[in-house]
């Protein structure tokens, strides 16, 4: 029953590597539908207790990457791996029961595993939901159901926390509380957390690392210079400062609709050289000298659903 | 007991319904009402290849419903149409590739009106112990695999997500499936046979809070449907198939009566009650 336990592939015998022992380990990984590689190249490992961010635009394979962490996806070029005992708490993007269904909070909690009375309840009150406990499922807010979904997620006591653009549908008060507790969940539970924002601006502060995609690893490492930046002022003021960090992007080659890229020599090509910007980088503030044209439009987008 | 052919219709239909109510609270809530139509279909071509190479009806049924349920599966991956449209087709196929066998078979008179709206009324003390015995089976491994088959309708990504082996279950499901279409289609006929899925499961949202709660309750008006069916076939003397649907669709009409709502309307009040109550501003 449990395919978390498969045997690691013979090209992944050496994944865990000297800096620690990973509990999720992608090397090379990429899925190729309809023709085309959602993602490609994607190295990456998470270690225990380590809050990982993926940003990057629509379409650009943070849940494809997501999806091959959890081991939905299967990686047709690349391996994957997950420690066997490795336990799993999932907080999808958006889940809609079905109104045939009849569900309420208190067995949504036990969906995956049989749960006590007593640890779903302390679950809910984690979250601040205890009062929904016998509650329809499909009468929640979208972000009672949020709340919901991350109680049930951490009733498993996870070793990974994934979390698909947990603060879609829940105000901005609310998005910094939720940061905020998912900043304390991790503390307590000492999980790693796999969060994937759809803002490429805003990422939670307690972040360990940002990693950008964009069809491939554009950029990655550790969020810093928050406070003093002026895109961050600009979307949110001094309020949230705690909570919230900026990741600022500059690249120097640009991702044409059609999928190619113009350098900043104004070339074009199919692919993105070897030496561009996001191939090699410092892990302390970045500065890249190229840009996406689709996070340009997710940065001017109006409102945050 | 079981000498009076009535008795025997009684247990038979008893022990359909008993499974086609959980199982149809699977169907309703994943919207395969047409999926358990495409395999009931199907089984017309169970049965015509059951008297053409001579082996149990029953067994037939079921392996041709199994093999369309692969079928569809190898054609979802395949094809690139919609399993909407493949449904259609192959429900459609199997039905007249069913017809065609029987109608070649000349030296065979196949009772067709029996076949469509199943002859509960025939059945053999075989038939009933076939029935529960499969039921049985299929209730149990149903109870096994419930978990991973529930979690996997709310979620499939994350029951995989969370370590469940949502392609087994579902596999599991469809042979579930297979089974009570080989089990239903002799009381009440292939061309009903999701209406004993479907229509008791409905009734039952009207009153379940839970899953669990909907599927035992929609085992237990299948029952009364099929004990209302045979009554009434017994007192004036309709096809005693559809008179069961008949029964299930009255139980149906009655959910959504006034009465009905007043109890639907006394929960919703608890519920929103509890939830005031807890709530902490």
């Amino acid at each position: 029953m449990d395919h978390m336990a498969e045997t690691p592939t013979a090209s992944m015998k050496q994944a865990p590597d000297t800096t620690g022992p990973a509990i999720v380990s992608l090397r090379g990984a990429g899925v190729f539908r309809s023709g085309r590689w959602l993602v490609r190249g994607i190295d990456v490992e998470i270690r225990p207790g380590e809050i990982l961010t993926l940003i990057g635009p629509n379409g650009s394979g943070k849940s494809t990457t997501a999806k091959m962490v959890l081991g939905i996806e299967k990686p047709d070029e690349g391996s994957a791996w997950r420690a066997p005992d490795l336990v799993v708490g999932y907080v999808p993007q958006k889940l809609s029961v079905d109104w045939t269904l009849p569900l309420s909070v208190e067995r949504f909690m036990r969906l995956t595993r049989s749960l006590s009375k007593a640890e779903s309840d302390a679950a809910l009150a984690r979250t601040g939901v205890a009062h929904l406990a016998g509650s329809e499922v499909r009468n929640l807010s979208g972000g009672e159901f949020q709340r919901v979904m991350l109680a049930r997620a951490i009733a498993r006591k996870p070793g990974l926390l994934v979390l698909d653009e947990p603060v879609q549908g829940v105000d901005f008060a609310g998005e910094i509380a939720l940061y905020d507790l998912i900043g304390k969940i991790r503390d307590e539970l000492n999980c790693a957390v796999l969060l994937i924002s759809h803002d490429l601006h805003v990422v939670m502060a307690a972040t360990d690392r940002v990693l950008c995609l964009n069809g491939h690893i554009c950029c990655q490492g550790t969020p810093t210079s928050v406070a003093d930046s002026e895109e961050y002022r600009q979307l949110f003021g001094a309020r949230g400062a705690p909570q919230l960090a900026v990741y600022q992007h500059h690249h120097d080659h640009t991702h044409l609709e059609d999928g190619r890229v113009r350098h900043a020599d104004g070339s074009i090509t199919a692919h993105c050289h070897p030496d561009d910007g996001h191939h090699d980088h410092d892990h302390g503030s970045h500065h890249h000298d190229h840009h996406h044209p689709q996070h340009a439009q997710d940065e001017n987008r109006e409102g945050r659903n | 007991m079981l000498d009076d052919f009535f008795v025997r219709a009684l247990f038979a239909g008893i022990g359909m319904a008993a499974v086609a109510g959980p199982l149809g609270c699977f169907i309703v809530w994943r919207r395969l009402a047409y999926y358990g139509d495409t395999l009931a279909h199907a089984a017309l071509l169970g049965v015509a290849l059951a008297f053409l190479l001579e082996i149990n009806v029953t067994l037939a049924v079921f392996a041709v419903a199994l093999f369309v349920s692969l079928a569809l599966l190898a054609l979802e991956r395949r094809a690139g149409l919609s399993s909407d449209a493949l449904l259609g087709i192959l429900s459609h196929s199997a039905l007249a590739l069913g017809l065609v066998v029987i109608s070649t078979m000349a030296w065979l008179r196949v009772d067709l009106m029996g076949l469509l709206f199943g002859d509960i009324l025939s059945v053999s003390r075989i038939d009933v112990a076939l029935i529960w015995i499969g039921g049985a089976a299929v209730l149990a491994v149903l109870a096994l695999i419930w978990r991973p088959l529930f979690a996997a309708t709310v979620s499939p990504e994350l029951a995989e997500a969370e370590g469940m082996n949502v392609t087994k279950a579902n596999f599991i499901f469809m042979v579930l499936m297979a089974v009570v279409i080989a089990i239903a289609m002799k009381v009440v006929g292939v061309l009903l046979i999701t209406a004993m899925l479907v229509i008791p499961a409905a009734t039952a949202r009207r009153f379940a809070t839970g899953p669990e709660q909907m599927a035992i309750l929609a085992a237990i008006f299948g029952v009364v449907s099929v004990c209302l069916g045979l009554g009434a076939s017994r007192l004036w003397d309709p096809q005693s198939g559809p008179a069961i649907v008949v029964a299930a669709l009255c139980l149906f009409v009655l959910s959504l009566s006034p009465l009905a709502r007043l109890v639907d309307r006394r929960r919703t009040a608890r519920a929103n009650d509890a939830r005031e109550e807890g709530f902490r501003p």
